[in-house]
């Protein structure tokens, strides 16, 4: 994980020289919101490459959602928001559940099948949005969920029940490791780390609070926070505290020694693939909401390929078995900023892509590197 | 011998399409002792260990636990009655550490969430239990850890489920000689507690060092299974590459000798 952060504050700093609004309030805010897609379906695909898998369709999985969201609730007739959500949720679920059961049960390779999938579900995505190309949303709910904020208030609230969540969880843990006589880190680290985590907490939470508008006010903690959160501290515990969680490793770790433990490796990337479609529909809600619209604009196929770049800028392999969820929001902070910090530069977009295609290739080297001193391996 | 035998094979088949691999196969294996299966590369070593796994079927013969006949039907049916294996490799996750490795697809739960504590004290006690000093901490990926270590990892999670019988297949085809004496000491140490162990191994310096009972597989059959002190190095290698003992049909050759009676010689009358 380490490679990343240094890799974050170089980017920040670089563009930080280059152009002074880079670290204002307003615009890193806006970072986190213009990456929450990308950390979205990043999240995603961490689940898939940890057990040596790729999934190149939920970008177009997160088309397909966003355009069953937006025509549901449409209109005055319209579905509430709630139902409109549940069924693009489901339907991106159940979308990866079937490419994770055609690559189980055909045996086929996911890089084929998903890319069949992203062809497949971009052509479906048009044929429902129709000769019309557009499908606008209304829904205030669904509209604030990528563009509505929360008052301050309930942000430091929030801010605060995590913070003493997860002191105690640290400290309780650290105590039942020592009563156990179990290895435990030093006392110092453990509030080290609850510090840190604090100190990021009250971080976001205060660049939140400072006025950002230009013309009118603007303070409050954008609602994606909270829901980027909410992914990221649920797939953390699944890996790390579930047996599922490590059954994902162990398949992307050795696959034929996880079938020989016992466990049921067709299972667990079926339900793989269906997390990935599930976390895709999240991303393509996101898009739409951000957007208040869905159209045949969507490109989900660079969408997907940014996702599989920020997975791995953020420390996940590309060979299995190692990667957290947390490193999809920090490679899709860094493609943020790379977008963001040569936006503000006034820098086109084909610069954008060669600088992003660099920091790729650097990630990728060092998670090579990393392989090869494999007795480094897990420990990042 | 006073010993219970545990596990007894007769007459195994098993052939795979026209190819007969094993071709009637007679082999008895006993608690608190090592019994070695020898034999020559394609002799149906690999093959007989999978019938008793339930990784293959056999095609006919009957196989009985602690005298009671049983049917292995799969891998879990074998974990079941209480025998476990140590493949060559294979065996482990680099990724994962010492106590997830040997808790893999067996852990131990609070809720549904994992009890990391439990499993890392029970994973140093059974480590500790037998002997196995050299692992720093039970916390290490196992990537970090040498060949042999990473050897005594996948027996000691073998033994950790109340087995009664561990199969090792070549367990120290890949190690060194220092690695390879660590792993078999803690193979004489599963006999001493009282385990039954079944060990496939090439190296007959091995195989003479650590074992009780030896059994030689040759082209499908039993050619004879003795004890330890009945053979020495050379006629064990005329064993497995002749089926004979100075021009004799081993069993023939043994009971001139003089050896203890074995119960399970039979059958190789060609
Ligand atoms: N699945 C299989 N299909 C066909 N032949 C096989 C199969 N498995 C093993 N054999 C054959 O059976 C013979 C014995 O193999 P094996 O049991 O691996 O021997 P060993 O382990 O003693 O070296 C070999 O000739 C091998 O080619
Ligand atoms: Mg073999």
């Amino acid at each position: 994980m380490l490679p990343v952060l240094v890799g974050l504050v170089i980017l920040a700093v670089i563009f930080q020289a280059l152009n002074g609004n880079f670290l204002t309030p307003g615009n890193l805010v806006n970072l986190m919101v213009q990456g929450a897609v990308y950390m979205l379906l990043a999240m995603g695909m961490v689940f898939v490459l940890l057990i040596g898998e790729v999934d190149l369709s939920i970008g177009f999985i997160g088309g397909v959602a966003g355009v069953i969201v937006a025509t549901l609730i449409y209109g005055d007739a319209g579905n509430p928001w709630y139902t409109g959500i549940a069924c693009g949720l489901l339907a991106g679920t159940a979308i990866g559940i079937f490419h994770g059961l055609i690559i189980t049960i055909v045996r086929l390779p996911s890089f084929v099948v998903t890319l069949a999938g992203l062809l497949a579900w971009n052509g479906v995505m048009l044929i429902i949005l129709g000769n019309g190309g557009t499908v606008p949303i209304q829904d205030p709910v669904i509209v604030s969920l990528a563009n509505g904020v929360m008052p301050s208030t309930i942000g430091w609230i929030i801010a605060a029940c995590l913070i003493v969540l997860f002191a105690a969880d640290n400290l309780i843990a650290d105590r039942n490791r020592r009563r156990n006589g179990n290895a435990v880190r030093a006392p110092l680290m453990t509030y080290v780390r609850i510090g840190l985590v604090a100190a990021l907490a009250i971080a976001i939470v205060g660049l939140c609070s400072v006025n950002r508008g230009n013309f009118a006010p603007v303070t409050g903690v954008p609602w994606i926070v909270l829901i980027l959160l909410f992914f990221v501290i649920t797939w953390t515990v699944l890996l790390n505290r579930t047996a599922f969680g490590t059954y994902i490793y162990a398949i992307g770790g050795n696959a034929e020694a996880a079938r020989r433990a016992g466990i049921a490796v067709g299972r667990a990337r079926v339900l793989v693939f269906g997390i990935s479609g599930l976390m895709g529909a999240v991303a393509g809600i996101i898009y739409a909401s951000r957007l208040r619209s869905v159209s045949t604009n969507l490109d989900g196929g660079t969408l997907v390929l940014y996702s599989i770049a920020a997975a791995v800028i953020g420390g996940t392999s590309l060979f299995g078995g190692r990667g957290k969820a947390v490193h999809a929001i920090l490679g899709g902070l860094v493609i943020a900023m790379i977008d963001n910090g040569m936006g503000l530069l006034g820098l086109s977009a084909a610069t954008r892509y060669v600088v992003t295609g660099i920091v790729l290739l650097i990630a990728v080297s060092v998670d090579a590197l990393a392989r090869r001193g494999g007795a480094n391996a897990g420990l990042s | 011998m006073s010993a219970p035998t545990l596990l007894s094979l007769r007459d195994i088949k098993k052939s795979f399409g026209a190819v007969q691999v094993l071709l009637g196969v007679d082999l008895d294996i006993k608690a608190g002792s090592v019994t070695a299966l020898v034999g020559d590369n394609g002799a149906g070593k690999s093959t007989l260990i999978k019938c008793i796994a339930g990784i293959y079927q056999a095609d006919s013969g009957q196989m009985s636990w602690e005298g009671q006949p049983v049917k292995v039907a799969n891998p879990k049916a074998a974990s079941a009655v209480g025998i476990e294996f140590v493949y060559q490799d294979l065996a482990l996750c680099d990724n994962l550490d010492v106590v997830q490795n040997m808790f893999l697809g067996r852990e131990r739960k609070r809720g549904f969430l994992l009890d990391h504590n439990a499993m890392e004290v029970a994973a140093r006690d059974v480590l500790t239990g037998l002997s196995v000093t050299t692992v720093k901490s039970v916390r290490q990926p196992v990537a970090s850890l040498s060949g042999g270590q990473r050897q005594s990892i996948a027996v000691a999670k073998a033994v950790m489920w109340n087995s009664k019988l561990v199969v090792l297949d070549e367990p120290t085809a890949a190690l060194g000689v220092a690695q390879t004496k660590q792993v078999l000491a803690l193979v004489r140490r599963l006999a001493e507690r009282g385990l039954g162990v079944l060990l496939i191994s090439h190296n007959l310096e091995d195989v003479l060092s650590v074992s009780d009972s030896i059994a030689v597989l040759r082209l499908g059959r039993l050619v004879t299974q003795v004890q330890r002190d009945e053979v020495d190095s050379q006629q064990l290698v005329e064993l497995i590459t002749t089926g004979r003992l100075r021009g004799e049909l081993a069993s023939d050759a043994l009971r001139q000798a003089g050896a203890a009676a074995q119960s399970s010689t039979s059958g190789i009358e060609n």
